[in-house]
């Protein structure tokens, strides 16, 4: 009430300062902001943010299957089964289609749409019992691994942000975007 | 309820041809709010209680003083979440659910909240705690613990539930199990915390944003993608939990809180915040949380959930030991608003009456329905089915998989239905 009191004699003051004033910034909660985040850098992030998206670059190392060979069989096999068609946790990262009328099988070859999606999840989430032990070039390598298996690259083939990015999942014209419909 | 009393089940049987609403022994939801047979209701449960008036002995000798932190009665130890067996090759991961047949009211105890972890529950200390906000903004900011308790919070009771609630139902053979084992998979609290988007003016949002992503600080770093118009719309960073701090299942110290979508989105444990063009397609937006329909596409980034309805009492395994009058329970929600209307019925879904809706129903949050029933030991086939504040009517199973298809798992919200036996067992059944 005051507030308007004090700027209703002056229109043209008023307009300006809402033309200033993004919607967000209007909001009550914003007026009452403390304002105490501290200003940082993104170099000071490089370990803490570990998104790995499309849209992000992935972090620089490569790797190839035949040198995440040794890694996959030493920190994954035990779940996921020597040659990753599952393990004792029938946890399967290889075959399927899910194309077929059999009952779906949800793989990284028959159902990830994307690579990039395949290092952002082993570099944060595996192995299960020690996530985050692999260096990047080691999560490089055994993605390579995990891919040589699913027949989508050789095992000479050098996986990197490049790489991975631009490879072609099978899948990757399988999913609905819902999120304009919420 | 379980005594049986020739003259009142007579009273019972004419005033059920008077209030009758629907088959099968539906009564009028305005039955025990003044009208009719509340007097006969009590003097069977005063028969129940028997005729020893000796003090008891709790009455003669004082009991233990103040405690630092409550705990509910050893009476009531078997109220419990059910955690299952832990799985050595998914250290930490799984899920437990909320006894909702032992409960009332609308509000879930926090140690009886549902749980879904992907590594476990970490151990964090606030002081070592950081929120970070990057990628599209102005400015990069980080956020400790004690700054945060300095913002502006605000409070909101609703529910949450996981998009995996109820997905057994859509698999062909019936599962014979409780409504915890079924559908406990949804809680309500009230949540208090910073609106995201106060955290987010201040770091600046770059106008090329369209996507947050939220990580959580948990030994999975579980992610997962929400676009932008939501996070500045209604989302929380919750802090407390029905007046405490969140319990270290919840999120500790921090969680993202989005109201009415799907459960995974709400980050526990919440320590990054990243504004970007596009979602970041982690793991559990692309190989889990989507549906496969039958023509073999997905689909994903399906947040809200849909109007849904569930009767916990009588419910799965429970046993009705004598006929007479019962009270239909249970709870409703929607992600779509607040609930208009519940409906009722006991005779497989052929007649319907309304049910009285216990609680002012907020906005996304749990409604208590209730609706008088005389079961005169016949057979019964008890359904629930909910009309949200948008118009939106819970489906039948039929509905719901003539939509999505028979290989869907996420996002099961049609009508369930508990048969009853003329002997008083009920069970899990499809109509």
């Amino acid at each position: 009430m005051s507030m308007f009191k004090t700027t209703c004699f002056s229109a043209p003051l008023l307009a300006l300062g809402l033309a200033l004033t993004s919607p967000l910034a209007m909001s009550q909660e914003t007026l009452e902001s403390p304002q105490l985040g501290r200003k940082i850098t993104s170099s000071e992030l490089i370990e803490l943010d570990l998104i790995a998206s499309n849209e992000s670059a992935l972090p620089a190392g490569s790797g190839t299957a035949f040198q995440g060979r040794e890694i996959y069989a030493a920190q994954c096999a035990s779940c996921h089964g020597p040659d990753g068609s599952g393990g004792p946790a029938n946890q399967k990262l290889v075959g399927g289609n899910i194309k077929s009328t059999e009952d779906p099988v949800r793989t990284v070859g028959s159902y990830w749409p994307h690579g990039s999606t395949l290092f952002d999840y082993v570099r944060r989430a595996m192995p299960a019992n020690a996530p985050k032990s692999l260096s990047d070039t080691e999560v490089y390598q055994v993605v390579a691994y995990v891919l040589f298996m699913n027949g989508l690259i050789d095992q000479y083939k050098i996986i990197n942000a490049d790489t991975l990015l631009s490879l072609k999942m099978p899948n990757a014209g399988g999913f609905i975007d819902m999120s304009a419909s919420h | 309820m379980h005594i049986k009393k020739e003259p009142e089940l007579t009273r019972l049987d004419s005033a059920s041809a008077e209030f009758a609403v629907a088959g099968n022994g539906l009564l009028s939801r305005r039955l025990l709010l003044g009208l009719g047979l509340g007097g006969a209701g009590l003097s069977v449960a005063s028969g129940a209680l028997g005729a020893d008036f000796d003090i008891p002995a709790w009455s003669k000798q004082p009991g233990p003083g103040p405690s630092g932190y409550g705990q509910p009665s050893r009476f009531v130890e078997g109220i419990q979440r059910d955690p299952g067996r832990a799985n050595p090759l998914y250290p930490g991961g799984g899920a437990s659910r909320t006894p909702l047949h032992q409960l009332r009211g609308t509000i879930t105890p926090n140690g009886l909240h549902f749980e879904r972890h992907h590594a476990g529950v970490p151990d964090v200390d606030p002081t070592q705690h950081t929120l970070v906000i990057n990628g599209l903004v102005a400015q990069p900011l980080a956020f400790d613990y004690e700054s945060l308790l300095r913002y502006p919070m605000v409070s909101r009771i609703q529910f949450l539930e996981c998009s995996g609630n109820s997905g057994a139902l859509f698999r062909d053979t019936a599962v014979d199990g409780t409504a915890q084992s079924i559908n406990g998979l949804v809680s309500c609290a009230e949540w208090t915390g910073i609106p995201l988007s106060v955290l987010l003016d201040e770091a600046g949002v770059s106008p090329e944003a369209r996507w947050i992503s939220a990580v959580g600080a948990d030994a999975a770093s579980m992610g997962r993608s929400i676009p932008l118009d939501k996070a500045v719309d209604d989302v929380l960073v919750a802090l407390f939990q029905n007046g405490e701090p969140l319990r270290p299942e919840q999120g500790y110290p921090m969680r993202l809180f989005v109201p009415g979508w799907e459960g995974n989105v709400s980050v526990k444990w919440l320590t990054q915040i990243k504004l970007s063009k596009e979602p970041s397609q982690f793991r559990d937006e692309t190989s889990k949380y989507t549906d496969t329909l039958s023509d073999r596409r997905s689909l994903q980034f399906t947040f809200p959930m849909g109007v849904k309805s569930i009767i916990t009492s009588p419910s799965g395994k429970m046993q009705l030991n004598n006929p007479g009058l019962y009270q239909i329970e249970g709870l409703a929600w929607s992600g779509a608003g607040s609930i208009a209307k519940v409906e009722i019925s006991a005779d497989g879904g052929v007649t319907w009456a309304q049910a009285a809706l216990d609680t002012q129903a907020g906005d996304k949050s749990l409604a208590r329905f209730r609706l008088p029933w005389h079961w005169n030991a016949n057979p019964a086939q008890l359904i629930s089915r909910a009309t949200d504040s948008a118009g939106n009517l819970q489906p039948t199973r039929s509905q719901l998989l003539a939509e999505k298809g028979a290989l869907a798992f996420y996002h099961f919200n049609a009508q369930q239905c508990w048969a009853v036996t003329s002997s008083g067992e009920v069970k899990n059944v499809y109509v």
